[in-house]
């Protein structure tokens, strides 16, 4: 029981974690809050299907069309859509939300709304303490790992990383320093969107695919980012496991109540807030920029 | 008193058009049912009312007062479903039900307050969103008592005739509006709560050096805006005859939404703007599912959302009224954008 906790929350979070650091860093940049960045997530997994199973493209390459083509979207939609209105935070709001609406009525037009599966990149089990875990599970395990590590490292120890972050602290500022700050938020908006499309290869296997799959995770990386403090990279890791973990108890301990993972979600993050009203590691902004 | 009201009528709503075409839009409104007995569309005219009532009680908290709230939908559900078990398990008629299930929106719309309160700008959004979608979750676990997914059906109707629930809603949402009007209006002379309102909105803290304790002016906000949500919701459920688990749902706290931003935030008649065409002209258009329109209708709406935040992002009601009226520079009387002097001060508009 416990190992079978322990395993699924690791998966779970990990995914989650790429979702949250995605929709943390665009937040911080752009101070977008983007509604649609899970829409971006089910276009992936729609596209990776459709590649795999339809046109029966061999994974790898079907990888390899989906995740590009899919940032490029996403760069599209924030160069056209999100950044001419970016100084209205309703319309923002808005604009991701009708947009997420609008890509979850074009896959119900072309692919209607039934449920689909893509096949397990790797079939298979492996025994680990004695829990038979299927090798999907170790692949996405594996995926969403380096893919955290390699986000890591990029923010941390690169150039980009640091006009990335120079420009989260303070974009004028971050302008006088010589960084073009519409382009750096370009390029973190296609680093959201990247990771939201690989989050979608790694999971597409093992949850269903169909045209309402953006609410469910939209809602546990809300509660992730409000909990882990709006626009923390570090806060985005943390809270993914700590509302990981409480989703995965709730549905292994009492199955029947799958339903209330999200009560004892929200009910986690509601007592953070009340603790600590800027998330764990809330990072302060100035009043007006809000 | 009939005297004041006609020269009232005559110097200040004649002379400015959007006056004007309000007035003409509630009166054709009212005599609607003397042209067509056709149930489909009194219906699709019952529900624009009741959602108007809901899109003003979101524009009055989120809007005025800027305590973005995205789960709106939580005082409409609460009352909804208060409506539907009281109905079911004690057999109760909507005279009594309705009054006790906006009661109950009202209170929770005061609960609500207790960690919104210590939140601002992004955080209290993104909490308020989670509180229906954490009813919803209560509501799907405990299946027995609430009927899951499948909702509470079988209340009884509001009135015997659809022309009388049409009317019945055609006058509370008319009576609402009117109180949401006034109870937002900042050049009142005799209501502080609009002026107060905008004052929070704009500047908190400024606000608080005023001498205007904000934490019951906001409290006050979520109790307007619950009481009228909640209004809502409860004819809802007895227009429908039945009450489902999608009057919690994300989507219907972001119909609210929608309405208003598109119609223009921060006006009560935007949101009226906003129902009327983007549920009622689409449900007419659509006709039950079976024209383009009808089946494509969120993409459609979605596709009209994201057009018109890029091309007129203050809303389209407050794109056209600009357009129609404009303000006296030196008396702020609005005047029809067609005069060349101010019809009170006789200032030069050009």
């Amino acid at each position: 029981m416990i190992e079978r906790i322990i395993i699924m929350t690791l998966v779970t979070g990990g995914v989650y974690a790429l979702l949250a650091i995605g929709f943390s860093l665009i937040f911080g940049n752009a101070r977008v809050i983007n509604l649609a960045h899970t829409g971006f997530f089910m276009v992936a997994a729609y596209g990776l299907w459709y590649f795999m199973r339809q046109l029966g493209i061999d994974a790898v390459w079907a990888i390899l069309i989906t995740v590009p083509s899919v940032t490029l979207l996403g760069i599209l939609a924030y160069r056209y859509l999100i950044n001419p209105i970016r100084e209205h935070h309703a319309a923002v709001l808005l604009m991701t939300i009708a947009l997420a609406m609008a890509f979850q009525e074009l896959m119900k037009w072309i692919f209607s709304s039934l449920y689909w599966a893509v096949p397990a990149l790797i079939p298979g089990f492996t025994e680990i303490l004695g829990v038979r875990v299927t090798n999907q599970h170790l692949l996405t395990l594996g995926i969403v790992a380096v893919v955290i590590v390699v986000v890591w490292l990029l923010l941390t120890k690169t150039k980009l990383g640091i006009a990335l972050r120079a420009t989260a602290q303070d974009a004028e500022v971050a302008n006088l320093m010589g960084i073009s700050v519409p382009r750096t938020l370009m390029i973190t908006m296609g680093i959201a969107t990247a990771l939201a499309a690989i989050a979608a290869v790694a999971v597409a296997p093992i949850w269903t695919i169909y045209p309402g799959m953006w609410t469910p995770p939209l809602v546990m990386i809300m509660v992730i980012v409000v909990l882990g403090g709006l626009g923390s990279i570090k806060g985005a890791i943390i809270g993914a496991f700590i509302i990981a973990l409480v989703e995965v108890s709730v549905a292994t301990l009492m199955p029947s109540y799958a339903y209330l993972k999200v009560v004892f979600a929200i009910l986690a993050m509601v007592i953070v807030l009340s603790l600590r009203p800027g998330g764990l590691f809330g990072v302060m902004f100035e009043e007006e920029r809000l | 008193m009939l005297r004041r009201l006609l020269n009232n009528f005559r110097w200040s709503v004649l002379p400015v058009p959007g006056r004007v075409i309000a007035i003409i839009f509630f009166v054709a409104l009212f005599i609607f049912p003397l042209f067509t007995d056709r149930t489909y569309y009194l219906y699709i005219l019952t529900i624009s009312n009741l959602l108007v009532i809901f899109a003003v009680s979101w524009d009055l908290l989120s809007g005025y007062s800027g305590q973005v709230n995205f789960g709106h939908a939580l005082f409409f559900g609460v009352s909804a479903y208060s409506v539907a078990l009281l109905s079911k398990y004690l057999g109760w008629q909507p005279w009594a039900t309705i009054p006790i299930g906006t009661l109950i929106a009202t209170g929770v719309g005061v609960l609500t307050c207790f960690p919104a309160l210590r939140l601002r700008g992004p955080y209290l959004s993104l909490l308020t969103m989670a509180f229906p979608l954490m009813l919803m979750g209560l509501v799907m676990a405990f299946k027995d008592f609430t009927g899951g997914e499948f909702g509470i059906p079988g209340l009884p109707d509001l009135a015997g005739s659809k022309v009388g629930e049409y009317y019945i809603c055609l006058v509370v949402m008319t009576i609402s509006v009117l109180i949401m009007w006034k109870l937002t209006d900042a050049g009142s002379k005799y209501v502080r709560t609009g002026l107060i309102f905008h004052a929070i909105r704009e500047d908190e803290i400024a606000a608080r050096a005023s001498g205007i304790n904000t934490i019951n002016y906001k409290i006050l906000a979520f109790v307007i805006g619950g009481f009228f949500a909640g209004l809502a919701g409860a004819l809802y459920a007895h227009i429908l005859g039945s009450v489902s688990i999608s009057s919690l749902s994300m989507v219907m706290s972001f119909r609210a939404i929608i309405y208003v931003v598109f119609g223009g935030i921060v006006s009560i008649y935007g949101a009226v703007v906003g129902v009327y065409t983007l549920h009622t002209l689409m449900q007419f258009l659509g006709v039950g599912g079976t024209t383009f329109i009808g089946k494509h209708q969120v993409l459609i709406m979605a596709i009209i959302v994201i057009l018109i935040l890029l091309f007129m992002p203050e809303g389209v009601a407050v794109w056209i009224r600009d357009k129609l009226e404009r303000e006296c520079p030196r008396c702020k009387l609005h005047n029809a954008a067609w005069r060349k002097e101010c019809r009170a001060c006789s200032a030069n508009l050009r």
